[in-house]
């Protein structure tokens, strides 16, 4: 599939860490903290698939899109896009580079320039990269048919579109240089429902065209099950579980995992009625002073005391299902028996591996 | 738990405002009753009406360029032509309203505990002792930890889910009759919005509380609601109770809602029946059914505006508008085994 | 809290410091030519310029130069050569009829600002907001020395309504000293009514839109009350920085063209004379009384704020 790097993921993440410096002090600013916003996270991401990042407010989702983007630059760890080490490069060599990896932002209200038309929005990346404008026209026109929008909205201002319309010329914009990847932050989220439908539909069919791989970040489990081939879920900073899409609802590993999805209303008022639902109670922890060892077990039902003091490691379950939790939910002994502990753990995990009670 | 006389009767409520481009009918002809205990929940997108419709309840329309047509009763008062001053003794004491984002609705620079007092004592001269001793009260009622002490911090000290908690406890202190939420959980995450629901649901148990839903999200609304309209372009298409809306739609517009949802139970679709087009400009309404423009089924009769009756067999109280025959409907509604709105060309 | 104050006071330190340097380089280093002679005036002679350069320390190297300086104001060892007087006493027997000035213009723009500017939100895009916007921009186009001297002249020489200039002690009269006092408050009043009424009227505005303003009303507050505790509340704690630095300017004898107009005799018009004698260290001295009495403001208006508006704390 991919001819760059022999095959290899497209994107791979290893151990990466955003920690924000909180600053004090009376006149000089002393660094006495930092939030760990993405502590030591680990996933590949093949060519074609789309992976989705779900998880709630303050979880390190967008901090974790941006960071692999380099818009912010990485505290620790690495990534490396097919095949090389962008981690640190410079950015003169980042560039060409960059017009394989671009984004859609979440609010179409606010990431598009209200005072630049729409031809200037989405060529712009084309401008950037010295595209003659004679042929940048002729290039707008055709992505903007790509994403179901005329030729005649060419020339007006973002605020004569709709919602699901600025969104589209957003997507117009990602695609202007071909990119290999697209790194999309709750595309849909602002968008009414009717209209989620649509731009979902819409990146269905675009990935399929144009063979590009996404990353899917959003809070909404069920958007994501619809567009996911694999899903990441992560709280506090850390990955919780990862998995092949429709396993994650039909066998959810983690209590973190089951919890989200109880929480999710379903829209069918009997199922409502009989579903068992586990409620998490209380409220996420300060992500300047995470809790110690399993950064769940504050909230978790399940929680012993293994769970307070040791960091549950990514342990690899059949399918290629990735869970970190000494109480492993939906797995039969024979499969806690087989687990095996993946290398994308966080560095500080412990060695402890589920046991089979 | 609810019935009984309705408490709010709402007939042909018609708000519009005049803007640069013409008069804009926001609101146009909203009937619905809610009876104590329940909770009607009112379904739409953007533009379709729905928080005008709310905020209208409670005179927060009112300006120099809005119109106001058709009646909404409240026990012994009407609310659309109710005076300002009978209209503040109704805020908060009997009608009580809870907002989207509780990060701006919440003032920043008074204290959590002061702005809740300050409901109490608007309506009836209580001493402050005692009124801030009710303040924390509430806050504890809906479970705020600490509640003595978080009732002086201020706002942003606040998560999101606390402070959507604390709006509550500040809308029911002065224990209204109805409960009016516009899109209370829209902002909160999944978690935090099931607790929040969770919360409105066990009001309308202990206090008989009529609750009016605004929202978008009919995940929400399956969760909650007993009844439910459903709001297009400023009408409402469909009205019934939340088992008939579900599992016996009548209008292609709720089809259409309910097939485009995602949904975390089911596996998913090949493709997403979405809803083709853009919803109309309120300046500019299409002429006859609003919805038309955008059905794929529509067919002569739809140049003409439905009328909201019953069509279907359900219930007395399932009404919409929509000519399709009740035999052909069952059959249009299903896209793939599900319910869902065809994406063939609509016509005209 | 108290840390925060703590930062405002330890940064105002540092802030003053800077600025005495910033003086000392502008006055004494930075010109071409010889200190000594600028300082002595119009008409030097060699014995005063070597007297100075003795003085002062200008044979010296840049640092003893500075402590010299600094030393020399803040011991009040301060003699203007060309007035023979000594510069302290002039600075202090200044500093009431400046104060008068400032602190009362101040509570009259402050108290017509807000009135105006709520009343022209309350009627924005009618008849009495556009009225108001006029007259608030013809106040903030004229001239203060201009509107001085025509309030003098006509309601004060011609028709004899006001007195015509000069200051009089509170201790001695203090209905001749308010009386002396009502055109210099207003005709610097004016300026700042004009500015400060449509920031106000701007920020109310905005605050009428916010969801808590909605909320406010939605719990069944009167207008008033909504208008009072949320509204107006709200939108003053912006105009709380800006009132600092402009009431700080006044205090420390900014109101230059006011004073002489008036012939107040204050600090700023001390300042005013001094200038127009090239008369250096009545000038350095001025500066720095002007110097500090902005930082200060500034930071008691940044720890005011902090109570106002308790998300700035949390910085």
């Amino acid at each position: 599939m991919s001819e760059s790097n022999g095959g290899g993921p497209l994107l791979q993440i290893e151990h990466l860490k955003q920690y924000f410096p909180v600053a004090s002090g009376l006149l000089v600013h002393r660094t006495v903290g930092h939030v760990h916003a993405v502590d030591d996270v680990s996933f590949d991401l093949d060519e074609g698939q789309t992976l989705g990042l779900v998880g709630e407010s303050g979880c390190g989702k967008t901090t974790l899109s941006r960071s692999l983007l380099r818009l912010i630059e990485p505290t620790e760890g690495s990534i490396a896009f097919q095949g090389q080490d962008v981690t640190h490069m410079s950015m003169r060599k980042l560039r060409p580079l960059r017009s394989e990896m671009q984004m859609v932002f979440q609010d179409p209200f606010a990431s598009l320039n209200p005072r630049k038309r729409v031809v200037q929005i989405v060529g712009a990346p084309l401008t950037l990269h010295g595209v003659s404008k004679g042929e940048i026209a002729d290039r707008v026109r055709e992505l903007l048919d790509r994403v179901g929008l005329q030729a005649e909205h060419m020339n007006r201002f973002p605020h004569e579109f709709s919602g699901g319309q600025r969104q589209r010329i957003g997507i117009a914009r990602a695609l202007a240089l071909e990119p290999k990847l697209i790194v999309l932050d709750e595309p849909v989220s602002a968008l009414d429902v009717s209209v989620q439908a649509q731009i979902i539909n819409l990146l269905d069919d675009i990935q399929d065209d144009l063979g590009l791989t996404y990353l899917f970040v959003a809070h909404d489990l069920s958007v994501v099950r619809h567009v996911s081939d694999r899903i990441a879920v992560m709280y506090l900073g850390k990955l919780m579980e990862v998995s092949p899409a429709e396993e994650l609802y039909t066998k959810p590993i983690h209590p973190y995992t089951e919890a989200l999805l109880g929480a999710v209303p379903v829209p069918d008022p009997r199922e409502n009625r009989a579903r068992k639902r586990v409620a998490v109670t209380g409220e996420p922890p300060n992500p300047i002073d995470p809790p110690s060892g399993c950064v769940f077990h504050t909230r978790c039902p399940h929680a012993t005391d293994v769970c307070r003091e040791v960091e549950p490691p990514l342990a690899r379950y059949a399918n290629g299902h990735l869970a970190a939790c000494h109480h492993p939910q939906q797995v039969s002994s024979d499969e806690i028996r087989a687990v095996e502990r993946s290398d994308q753990s966080p560095l500080s995990a412990g060695e402890e591996l589920p046991q089979a009670s | 738990m609810s019935g009984g006389e309705p408490i709010l009767d709402v007939r042909n409520l018609r708000v519009s405002f005049s803007t640069e481009e013409g008069d804009v009918q926001a609101v146009d002809g909203v009937s619905f009753q809610l009876r104590p205990g329940e909770v009607l929940a009112v379904v739409g997108e953007s533009g379709s009406g729905k928080s005008v419709t709310a905020m209208t309840l409670m005179g927060l329309t009112r300006s120099p360029n809005a119109r106001f047509e058709g009646t909404a009763q409240f026990r012994d008062t009407e609310l659309v032509n109710a005076t300002d001053d009978e209209l503040r003794q109704i805020r908060g004491a009997q009608i009580a309203m809870i907002f989207q984002d509780p990060m701006t609705s919440l003032n920043p620079v008074q204290r959590v505990g002061d702005q809740i007092m300050e409901q109490i004592t608007a309506h009836g001269e209580i001493p402050e002792a005692q009124a801030r001793t009710q303040a924390v009260e509430m806050l504890d009622r809906v479970g705020i930890p600490r509640a003595a002490e978080r009732a002086r911090s201020y706002p942003h000290e606040f998560s999101g889910g606390m402070r959507q908690r604390a709006m509550i406890a500040m809308a029911v202190s002065c224990e209204p009759d109805v409960l009016i939420a516009d899109e209370p959980t829209t902002a909160l995450d999944v978690t935090i919005q099931a607790q929040i629901l969770q919360q409105i649901a066990q009001l309308r148990e202990d206090a008989g509380v009529g609750v009016i839903l605004v929202t978008h999200d009919l995940g929400v609304v399956a969760d909650v609601a007993d009844r439910i309209a459903v709001m297009y372009a400023g009408q409402i298409v469909e009205r019934g109770t939340v088992d008939e809306i579900f599992y016996d739609p009548q209008h292609p517009y709720t089809w259409g809602l309910l097939g485009s949802i995602t949904r975390v139970d089911r596996d998913r679709p090949g493709r997403l029946p979405a809803i083709g087009g853009v919803p109309p400009s309120l300046a500019n309404p299409p002429e006859g059914c609003r919805f038309r423009p955008r059905c794929p089924h529509a067919f002569e009769p739809c140049t003409q505006v439905p009328d909201l009756e019953q069509r279907g067999a359900s219930g007395s109280g399932h009404v919409d508008r929509c000519f399709l025959s009740a035999q052909d409907k069952p059959r249009l509604r299903e896209v793939d085994g599900q319910v869902g709105l065809t994406t063939g060309s609509p016509s005209a | 809290m108290t840390r925060f104050v703590t930062r405002r006071l330890v940064q105002m330190v540092v802030v003053m410091f800077a600025v005495s340097v910033l003086t000392f380089l502008i006055f004494n280093v930075i010109p071409n030519g010889d200190p000594a002679v600028r300082m002595a005036g119009k008409v030097p002679t060699e014995t005063n310029i070597e007297a100075i350069r003795q003085e002062w320390g200008f044979d010296e190297n840049i640092f003893v130069q500075y402590g010299t300086t600094m030393k020399k104001v803040f011991t009040g060892d301060l003699r203007s050569y060309f007035t023979q007087l000594d510069v302290d006493e002039e600075i202090v027997k200044g500093i009431p009829r400046t104060f008068s000035l400032a602190i009362g213009a101040a509570l009259l723009w402050m108290a017509v600002a807000v009135a105006f500017g709520l009343y022209s939100a309350m009627r924005a895009g009618r008849f009495a907001d556009r009225f108001l916007t006029i007259t608030a921009l013809v106040g903030i186009s004229m001239p203060v020395f201009w509107i001085g001297a025509l309030m003098n002249y006509y309601l004060g020489f011609k028709l004899g309504w006001f007195p015509n200039g000069g200051y009089v002690e509170f201790t001695t009269d203090p209905v001749g000293w308010f009386t002396h006092l009502i055109l210099p408050w207003t005709a610097l009043a004016i300026l700042f009514i004009g500015f400060y009424s449509r920031v106000l009227r701007s920020n109310v505005l905005d605050t009428l839109n916010e969801d808590y303003v909605r909320t406010a009303r939605a719990k069944g507050l009167s207008e008033r009350q909504v208008m009072v505790r949320h509204v107006l509340r709200n939108s003053l704690i912006p105009i709380v920085s800006l009132w600092g630095l402009d009431f700080g300017a006044v205090l420390g004898g900014g109101a230059i063209l006011t004073e002489s107009v008036f012939d107040l005799q204050g600090v700023g018009q001390y300042a005013a004379d001094s200038i127009g004698q090239l008369d250096v260290p009545p000038v350095l001295a001025v500066t720095l009384f002007g110097a500090f009495f902005i930082v200060a403001l500034n930071t008691v208006v940044d720890i005011v704020y902090g109570f106002l508006d308790p998300r700035i704390r949390v910085q």
